[in-house]
């Protein structure tokens, strides 16, 4: 008995003990520091003109990115679990890259092929498109590296609930649309907001290899996080412990409301 | 709405599953595909569904050619061997979906789910979930669903099959009792012969995507066309040589001509009947079903020696 609880405990404060070091601390030390001098010096920090810009530039990436991503992640879940075709395994194989590579290869990626020497690069600058340190890039780059997640949740369910329900729909007379409607949506209706919760967090947090494609020009294509490194690299710690604690709530929200949603996913 | 079948032939990669398949239902007729697991008797449902596409032949549904149409313009009602219920909608919404879809006025979708709730026994469940119902409410919120929007014919793939022995039994008999209401043109795919005697007006055997024999249950019963039928549609077993069924076995105390001597292994009594196990010679098993009458006539036991003979009629040479 004594053994057994001896060895339960360890296990708790070697889990609790991991968590507090490695998350819990960091997260702890920068409200400290944030607030320490009460809220004012943080929320001056939050309300200039170049961190609201920079959230604002966020936010407009997430909302772009995420809802193009869940039609794809959709889209490419189907094609996955459902149809037979060439290069089914390449495609699936690809989803997951943007899990495997660095944001800075991805940047840097797009540098290449958007660049004045890239190979769309000649024709945009033609057309007078601004692409590279502009909004467009920082989109696509964001879309890249939170590409996998929807698709990656929807494909198990899709799996799991067999495709016998659709079958039912169309011998019903139900067309291809009404069976997805009204049969395939609801049924992964749980994974596909699992899959967008994921994803919006992906987006909000992204750094890397918006940092490379945008230039960081302050107050045009600068972003929260990169806002965040610019204020620490400018010695405005405060500035900079501020951004991340809001940012760091944005992702907590996020979390709260995965936890909310995933046990009610399982009754359905 | 009759059925034609013809020249249906549907290949799985090197694997025939269905090979040139023809065969008629007649319109109001509730028809059994009965064969082993492995026959190509499913396929063939889902071909007449237009949920497989044949490799070859044609099929008609009320005399037009239906073999390119989409399954949601055939006409058709499926029931599925594991329900394929809609996890996420009320047993009303599921048998409302059919007509939904058709945009039905709202009034006419109610009258006619609260008719069929009626008619399946479901009558106060349709706001509960699929899940809160048992397997037997299940499979019969399936066939709801699928006369929903009255259907030309009505399809099941081993509608009991997933069912425990005496809920199956139970909606068998319904099964035939709803035929008798809704008089559908019917097609049920089964391995149980049992189940297919007992429900269906005509039956088809199949084996190997091959199609052996189409008859009445009596037919099938009575004039097997070949072995496999003979041994698939009731038991059979060879005496001397030939086919023939347990009650078609005669037993004699004595030597006769053109019976074999065989020993009795084991007695049952049946209640009516009795089954008597033997084995001849060679020690292969022959069954016997007796009368309780004969039985108790010839005073048999275990360990005697008899003298065996099929009955003239109602063999077949294999």
């Amino acid at each position: 008995m004594a053994r057994r609880l001896l060895s339960r405990l360890g296990l708790r404060f070697v889990a609790f003990g991991y968590l507090t070091i490695i998350l819990v601390g960091p997260l702890a030390i920068v409200f400290w520091r944030t607030f320490e001098d009460g809220f004012a010096p943080a929320w001056d920090a939050l309300t200039t003109p170049e961190t609201i810009h920079a959230f604002k530039l966020t936010l407009i990436i997430t909302a772009i990115a995420v809802p193009v991503n869940t039609v794809f992640g959709i889209v490419a879940a189907l094609a996955i679990v459902r149809k037979r075709f060439p290069g089914k395994g390449v495609l699936n194989a690809f989803i997951d890259l943007p899990l495997a590579l660095s944001p800075v290869v991805v940047g840097l990626a797009l540098f290449l092929l958007y660049g004045r020497e890239g190979w769309l690069g000649g024709w945009l600058d033609q057309h007078d498109i601004q692409f590279l340190f502009a909004l467009p890039s920082m989109v696509v780059a964001t879309i890249f590296v939170s590409l996998p997640f929807v698709a990656r949740e929807v494909v198990p369910t899709l799996q799991e609930i067999g495709d016998e329900q659709e079958q039912a729909a169309r011998t019903l007379g139900a067309n291809g649309l009404q069976t997805f409607w009204r049969i395939t949506l609801p049924s992964i209706r749980w994974a596909v907001i699992y899959g967008v919760i994921l994803t919006t967090a992906r987006c909000l947090g992204e750094y890397g290899a918006v940092a490379v494609v945008s230039g960081r020009l302050q107050g045009q294509t600068e972003t929260a996080t990169l806002r965040v490194q610019e204020r620490y690299d400018a010695f405005d710690l405060a500035g900079a412990y501020a951004i991340s604690i809001a940012l760091a709530l944005l992702a907590i929200l996020v979390l709260v409301a995965m936890t909310v949603i995933r046990p009610r996913g399982k009754t359905i | 709405m009759s059925i034609q079948i013809r020249y249906i032939t549907k290949r799985l990669g090197d694997f025939v599953a269905v090979d040139d398949v023809s065969l008629n239902v007649e319109s109001g007729s509730l028809t059994a595909l009965l064969g082993p697991s492995g026959s190509g008797k499913s396929t063939l449902l889902r071909i007449i569904a237009g949920l497989e596409w044949p490799d070859a032949g044609q099929i008609m549904i009320s005399g037009k050619d239906a073999t390119g149409v989409p399954p949601q313009k055939r006409g058709v009602g499926f029931v599925f061997q594991h329900y394929a219920a809609f996890k996420h909608m009320t047993v009303a919404d599921n048998i409302a979906f059919g007509l939904k879809v058709r945009r039905r006025p709202r009034a006419e979708i109610r009258d006619r789910v609260e008719e069929l709730l009626h008619l399946v026994q479901l009558e106060g469940l349709g706001n509960r979930y699929p899940v809160q119902l048992s397997g037997g409410q299940r499979q019969r919120m399936g066939l709801a669903r699928a006369l929903a929007p009255e259907p030309d014919v009505l399809l099941l793939d081993e509608p009991f099959g997933a069912l425990d022995a005496r809920v199956r039994a139970e909606l068998r008999e319904w099964l035939t009792r709803l035929h008798d209401v809704v008089h559908v043109t019917t097609v049920f795919v089964t391995h149980d012969q049992e189940e297919a005697m007992e429900v269906a007006d005509q039956i088809a055997v199949m084996n190997r995507g091959h199609l052996e024999q189409v008859g009445t249950p009596r037919e099938l019963y009575d004039l097997p066309a070949n072995e496999f039928v003979m041994r698939f549609v009731g038991d059979a077993n060879e005496v001397g040589g030939v086919l023939v069924r347990p009650h078609d076995v005669e037993l004699l105390p004595e030597s006769s001509n053109g019976a074999i001597e065989a020993m009795i292994v084991r007695v049952t009594m049946l209640g009516r009947d009795a089954k008597v196990e033997l084995h001849d010679a060679t020690g292969a098993e022959i069954v016997a079903l007796l009368t309780r009458d004969r039985f108790e006539e010839l005073e048999l036991w275990r360990g005697q020696t008899v003298w065996v003979r099929p009955r003239r009629e109602r063999v077949l040479v294999p």
